[in-house]
């Protein structure tokens, strides 16, 4: 699997999805120790290449770069300067001329961690590419559902928002499918993919509808900006007709998780209570997520290196 | 004045009505005289090849004025003459726009120059191809321009379309409709669909064309001007043109090969190559564009030839301009997998490219008779290789065609009398 790079997860199988999900179990371990750095990337240089801001991405990857002795360069751009004038092409190419063995790749503009691992010969993982994919993230999502749910056949999952402009779905949905969970897509009919059903998801405009006898509530995060060009009236109209609150969630499963990828705006898709609910797993996926970036590197670039726990 | 003789090729010019073994003599530009056992000056035996009217691509994009850099004037009728054809007729969208008696004076006196073939420009339909207010379409016409089109952009305001409809009934040529819906098309990168879902990408709806279609559809039944679709790609459209022919309205359109070929899915490779406008759609789209073509809804094969740089199309998917180079892929593709494959006899592929665009632009082309300039695209149907970008004579490189296989190229383009023979 990945022998290249990781762009999506529709191109993966579910086989490489659960060596994904096993791998991490050692790296989770390793997190847990007092002295949380091994050497299996030492002499490997990651290059984080972000074209659009993200810290709470960049950091994870970053974390997971270091704690593996790996050399880490940060590369911002805006996508702005990009268009004008300086191509992608150029820029890696430049990168690459010092000497990098792995890109993670955020970009506005869907498609472009494949541009990116054409150009400069080494595998990519794409960190978020527009609305496309964001493939560690449904990772590290699978991750939390399995290390509570420990199974994934005849789960029922909710992915309630703006399904269009989100790459944390996209993504979800594949993965969850490949898996045999049972997905069910909630959000305005205009934040609705066109056709998306086809994928073997269910979709439904009800949010109490999707709620009931859920195993996983995931919310999406609403991008305030989108409120502008009209795809829903208002954020009030909004917040009463797909809010996360204690009455809707009432409807899942007596041991139904809440997840949310962040960052949350509390009191938009989720009400404060239930973001901090017992039984909501947000803060464990940002654990998570260091883990399952560290097996990542590790699938990709480390293996064959050393013994991963030396 | 020496008399060229064309021996033994199988003349095939479906509006004469003629499709038998034949010999052609050419003097003085003109085609003399046709019929058996004739004879000449020099010779040029034409076995086993197919002499047609000249082939016209009534839609191409050469880019000069002001994209010189993308092709000019000189380069793209080099390369049209590579693909076969006779004449082009070129879109407004320069920069300065067409839409001036300079501008096309301009083009003609390039192509002047250039000396290929014959070059029809579109003038444009609005001032600096704004969609506000109508251009000088007489002065344009005048400059010589068979057309006017808003190419690259639909014209938005319903009042403005029926007025352009309105005043461009007093000249000889179509109005050429670019059908495209701008609000509904906005940000829009690909087909709306399961695959723009799956890739993240704003969808150009179908709707976008299917509803300027339908409006000018009505403006012209009430307007009784004629108007011409430029690439149309859904299947609606294809039945809404097929209903206003029914109801005797003065209606054409075209389709592109890259329409007829090529499903939204190719899109998935992130190749920028495949980005176009309007976008590949699905095989049901397809399906539909083919019926057209076979019972004569859709007139013309026309490649909407787009030549961009190397530069322009090396970037990211949303970034990059929408366009294929196509004027020297046209007709290999469209024998190998249209006439080839059963869609079209070769007869009615030949009323595609030359006799039903001659008509609709009214061009003295798309015939083979004694008395008349000899303007004549010769085929060789065995012909077989496959699409080499890095040869193309366009400065556009830009096909997702790479690679494809064919079987039938155009082999002579004589135009005027003058044979070229293609490498
Ligand atoms: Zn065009």
């Amino acid at each position: 699997m990945m022998e290249k790079g990781l762009h999506d997860i529709e191109n993966l199988t579910r086989e490489d999805l659960e060596l994904v999900l096993q791998t991490s179990d050692t790296f989770l371990e390793i997190c847990t120790r007092k002295v949380k750095k091994i050497p299996t990337l030492r002499g490997k240089t990651i290059c984080l290449f972000f074209i659009e801001p993200s810290t709470r991405t960049r950091i994870s990857f970053e974390i997971a770069a270091k704690r593996m002795s790996a050399d880490v360069i940060n590369f911002t751009a805006s996508t702005s300067s990009l268009q004008k004038g300086e191509s992608l092409t150029d820029t890696v190419k430049t990168i690459m001329a010092m000497g990098v063995d792995l890109f993670v790749l955020r970009h506005s503009a869907p498609g472009s961690s494949r541009k990116v691992e054409q150009v400069a010969g080494v595998p990519v993982i794409n960190g978020g590419d527009g609305p496309h994919a964001h493939p560690t993230q449904a990772m590290l999502d699978l991750y939390t559902i399995y290390r509570h749910k420990k199974k994934f056949q005849d789960l029922k999952v909710a992915i309630i928002g703006d399904i269009f402009h989100s790459r944390v779905a996209r993504s979800n949905i594949f993965s969850l499918t490949k898996m045999g969970v049972d997905v069910t897509l909630c959000g305005p009919p205009t934040l609705i993919p066109k056709e998306i059903e086809k994928l073997g998801v269910r979709v439904t405009y009800s949010v109490e509808d999707a709620c009931r006898n859920a195993d996983v509530i995931m919310c999406l995060r609403m991008q305030l900006e989108r409120q502008q060009s009209g795809l829903f009236p208002s954020m009030r109209e909004y917040i009463q007709l797909f809010r996360i609150d204690d009455r809707r969630f009432a409807l899942a499963k007596d041991d139904a998780i809440i997840m949310h990828p962040g960052p949350m705006n509390r009191g938009i898709e989720i009400t404060p209570e239930i973001a901090y609910h017992p039984r909501s797993v947000i803060e464990e996926q940002v654990t998570n997520g260091v883990a399952v970036r560290m097996a990542l590197f590790y699938l990709l670039l480390g293996r064959g290196n050393e013994e991963i726990t030396d | 004045m020496k008399k060229l003789l064309i021996k033994n090729a199988r003349v095939l010019s479906p509006e004469d009505g003629i499709d038998e073994i034949l010999d052609i003599v050419i003097r003085d530009r003109k085609i003399e005289k046709i019929g058996k056992r004739l004879t000449g000056d020099e010779t040029m035996d034409m076995a086993g090849l197919v002499v047609c009217p000249g082939f016209i691509d009534m839609h191409v994009h050469l880019r000069e004025p002001g994209y010189e850099e993308k092709e000019t004037v000189y380069t793209g009728t080099k390369a049209g003459l590579r693909g076969g054809f006779i004449a082009l007729a070129c879109m407004a969208n320069t920069k300065p726009v067409a839409d001036n008696r300079a501008t096309l004076e301009f083009i003609l006196n390039q192509n002047q120059k250039a000396g290929f073939l014959k070059l029809y420009p579109i003038g444009a339909v609005t001032k600096g191809q704004k969609g506000e207010e109508l251009a000088e379409i007489a002065d344009i016409y005048a400059a010589g321009a068979v057309a006017i089109s808003d190419d690259g952009k639909g014209i938005n305001s319903c009042a403005i379309m029926r007025r352009a409809l309105e005043y461009n009934k007093m000249f000889h040529g179509p109005l050429i409709v670019h059908a495209e819906e701008q609000t509904l098309a906005k940000d829009g990168m690909m087909n709306e669909g399961l695959v723009a879902s799956l890739l993240g990408f704003h969808g150009i709806p179908r709707e976008a064309e299917d509803v300027i279609v339908a409006r000018d559809l009505e403006l012209i039944a009430s307007t009784d001007s004629s108007v011409h679709f430029a690439h149309v790609s859904t299947l609606r459209s294809t039945a809404l043109i097929r209903e206003a022919k029914k109801k005797g309205l003065p209606v054409s359109a075209e389709v592109t090969p890259h329409h007829l070929l090529l499903t939204d899915t190719a899109v998935k490779s992130f190749d920028t190559n495949t980005k176009v406008n309007p976008p590949l759609r699905t095989l049901n789209d397809i399906e539909a564009l083919c019926e057209g073509l076979r019972d004569g809804t859709i007139d013309a094969i026309a490649s909407d030839h787009a030549p961009h740089t190397f530069e322009d199309k090396d970037c990211e998917y949303s970034f990059a301009p929408f366009g294929i180079s196509g004027v020297e892929t046209s007709v290999p593709l469209m024998l190998t997998y249209i006439v080839k494959k059963g869609v079209l006899t070769l007869g009615d592929f030949v009323r595609k490219v030359s006799v039903n665009p001659a008509k609709i632009l009214h061009l003295p082309l798309g015939t083979i008779r004694e008395g008349t300039e000899a303007n004549l695209t010769v085929l060789d149907l065995e012909a077989s290789g496959e699409v080499d970008p890095e040869i193309f004579l366009s400065k556009g490189r830009n096909t997702p065609f790479k690679g494809w296989k064919y079987t039938g190229r155009a082999v002579y383009a004589i135009v005027d009398g003058r044979v070229n023979k293609i490498g």
